[in-house]
């Protein structure tokens, strides 16, 4: 019987010796890059740009903090915040609003699918389009809801022409989706309640309310979390439907840190790039809090697998 | 199932609950139905006064063929359709090699890399604004559907690779283990073994981006200006200020430009919502 003898391989190439280490980063390149370019780079340039005066033509001019003292006088920039503030709170009734439609519509009843499909329809049309309807809903001679109004002899009211109203207004429009996305976020949370659980509670004689509080609810954390998620964003993220509902107006009432950025930066009223970009970092300095908060549950998550 | 099936409950309840859901269905699109009304309403109806009766004649065709026909609708609508395929499928290369890479191999920064993807698109757009205008002019694509597509490529592969990356941990490992063993080449093992399952996230992103880029509003105006290369979004602005109170059109006009996303959903609702709800909830 003779020994094996393993014969040394013929040497092979850097590539193939090393290829499970490499492999990964030759997939992730382009995506890298691209990131890399329009995502992650641009953050940091507008954290730098914020500290010069720059009309987005000539050279830019060095300013320190200027720009941002400038923004803690300015009223525009007060309200802008405070709009913020009312857009982050009350957009989180989609929340609530979401889940009592679903399960509403949780039962098996004929043509239930196309019910459901219809409910989550303003989700899938524009948000011009969304805010085009609501001016039209809001019009003060034809639109819907002052015919409503006048069947109970209410009315006329003019929403978005009033400085105090109009951003609940464009608020209510925007709720209108994004209701719709959380009621399909916990639709498919509903399906995954475990039956077993809610017959046992039964036998125990909780129903309706006690029900929904102790069982239901705790279960449907991951649709929660994601409805948060996508919810807090989308607030941060109102632009379109204030630029097509009132333009900021009237007066700049309805302004809107996004809106008032935009406006500054690229409006008629002169290219204030680094001014523009200060209150851009302003927003993003308030997503970073929720941005770690997601990323840290995310990270929480991950270690538990 | 909560809450009580409705099978089981009380006749009367049955009843009153079959009769609500459509009375809650029609409040609920009102506004919309509203639109539908407007847009087959002739133009004598609004002179009148007449916003809420009954259209005094069908005029569907007339508003509609005006908008195809006689506006410049047609170079928005197929302008957003050259900018969200390209972008549609540039995402999917992209997400599915990171997605991939992320979701199979373990290394040291695996995690940050994911999580840098993962933060980056949850940013808010102004912070992007003024740098991202700068790169476009720059590279001479200011105004044109490239430079918009770049950009919508780029930002969206954040969450593509999210939902990838997602996707492909549910995957069974011993599988890739085993092609591995038989001693097939990694990037084999991408195409032949891996982009085969990958198909329903596939088909999940690529509604879903499609509906996204589509809607888009915010880039169209700061990245474009225009007829040549707007999309649609950004199209009805335009084509609004052109008929300012003709709601006949305008009306119509809005419904075609947001019947893409519509038909889209409706064709590949289960694709849809498996994407919306980033494949976690299951």
């Amino acid at each position: 019987m003779t020994t094996a003898v393993v014969m040394p391989k013929p040497r092979r190439s850097w590539y193939k010796r090393n290829e499970i280490a490499v492999t990964p980063w030759l997939f992730l390149a382009p995506a890298i890059l691209f990131f890399m370019v329009y995502v992650i780079i641009p953050i940091f340039q507008s954290f730098n740009l914020s500290l010069y005066r720059w009309d987005g033509l000539g050279a830019a001019e060095y300013i320190g903090m200027a720009n941002y003292e400038e923004l803690l006088a300015d009223r525009a920039f007060e309200t802008s915040l405070w709009n913020n503030l009312k857009w982050l709170l009350l957009y989180l009734l989609a929340i609530p609003g979401g889940l009592f439609i679903a399960l509403l519509l949780n039962q098996t009843v004929a043509g239930i699918r196309l019910y459901k499909s219809l409910f989550f329809f303003p989700f899938v049309i524009s948000q011009i389009v969304v805010g085009l309807v609501f001016t039209w809903f809001y019009d003060p001679t034809f639109g819907l809801l002052n015919v409503m109004l006048g069947w109970f002899g209410l009315g006329p009211l003019n929403v978005l022409g009033d400085p105090d109203l109009v951003t609940y207004g464009i608020i209510a429009a925007g709720l209108w989706p994004q209701t719709a996305y959380c009621m399909i976020l916990y639709l498919t949370g509903l399906n995954a309640v475990d039956p077993e659980q809610i017959e046992a509670a039964r036998l125990d004689g909780a129903k309706g309310w006690r029900m929904l509080w102790y069982v239901i609810i705790p279960q449907l954390k991951p649709a929660t979390f994601i409805a948060f998620v996508v919810t807090i964003i989308g607030a941060l993220r109102s632009f379109d439907l204030i630029s097509i509902m009132t333009n900021g107006g009237p007066f700049g009432s309805s302004r809107v840190l996004s809106f008032y950025m935009f406006e500054k930066a690229l409006s008629e009223y002169g290219f204030r790039m680094g001014y523009g970009a200060a209150i851009a970092v302003v927003l993003f300095l308030i997503m970073l809090v929720f941005i770690a908060y997601f990323l840290f549950s995310m990270y929480q998550e991950e270690k538990e697998r | 199932m909560f809450p009580t099936p409705i099978e089981k409950t009380s006749r009367t309840w049955q009843i009153s609950y079959q009769a609500l859901l459509p009375l809650t269905l029609l409040m609920w699109l009102a506004p919309l139905l509203a639109v539908a009304l407007f847009s087959v309403k002739p133009e004598v109806d609004f002179v009148s006064g007449g916003y809420w009766s009954m259209p005094s004649y069908f005029a569907g065709a007339e508003n509609y063929g005006r908008v195809f026909f006689d506006s410049d609708m047609p170079r928005y609508l197929m302008n957003s359709v050259f900018i969200t395929i390209p972008t549609v499928i540039g995402c999917i290369i992209l997400s599915s090699m990171a997605g991939f890479a992320l979701g199979i191999y373990k290394f040291r920064s695996n995690i940050w890399v994911f999580f840098m993807f993962v933060a980056g698109n949850f940013v808010p757009f102004q912070i992007l604004m003024v740098p991202v205008r700068d790169l476009t002019l720059d590279l001479g694509l200011y105004n044109t559907k490239t430079g918009l597509v770049l950009f919508h490529i780029a930002f969206q592969t954040g969450f593509c690779t999210l939902f990838m990356r997602n996707f492909i941990r549910a995957l069974p490992y011993p599988l890739i283990e085993a092609a591995r063993v038989e001693g097939v080449a990694e990037w084999r093992i991408f195409w032949f073994v891996v982009i085969p399952l990958m198909k329903p996230a596939i088909a999940a992103l690529s509604v879903l981006i499609f509906t996204f880029i589509w809607n888009d509003y915010f880039w169209a105006v700061v990245l474009t200006q225009g007829v040549e290369s707007q999309p649609v979004t950004a199209g009805i602005t335009s084509f609004n200020a052109q008929y300012r109170a003709a709601y006949h059109l305008m009306s119509a006009g809005s419904i075609v430009a947001a019947l893409p996303p519509v038909l889209m959903f409706f064709l590949m609702q289960k694709h849809f919502i498996a994407g919306l709800t980033l494949g976690a909830v299951k």
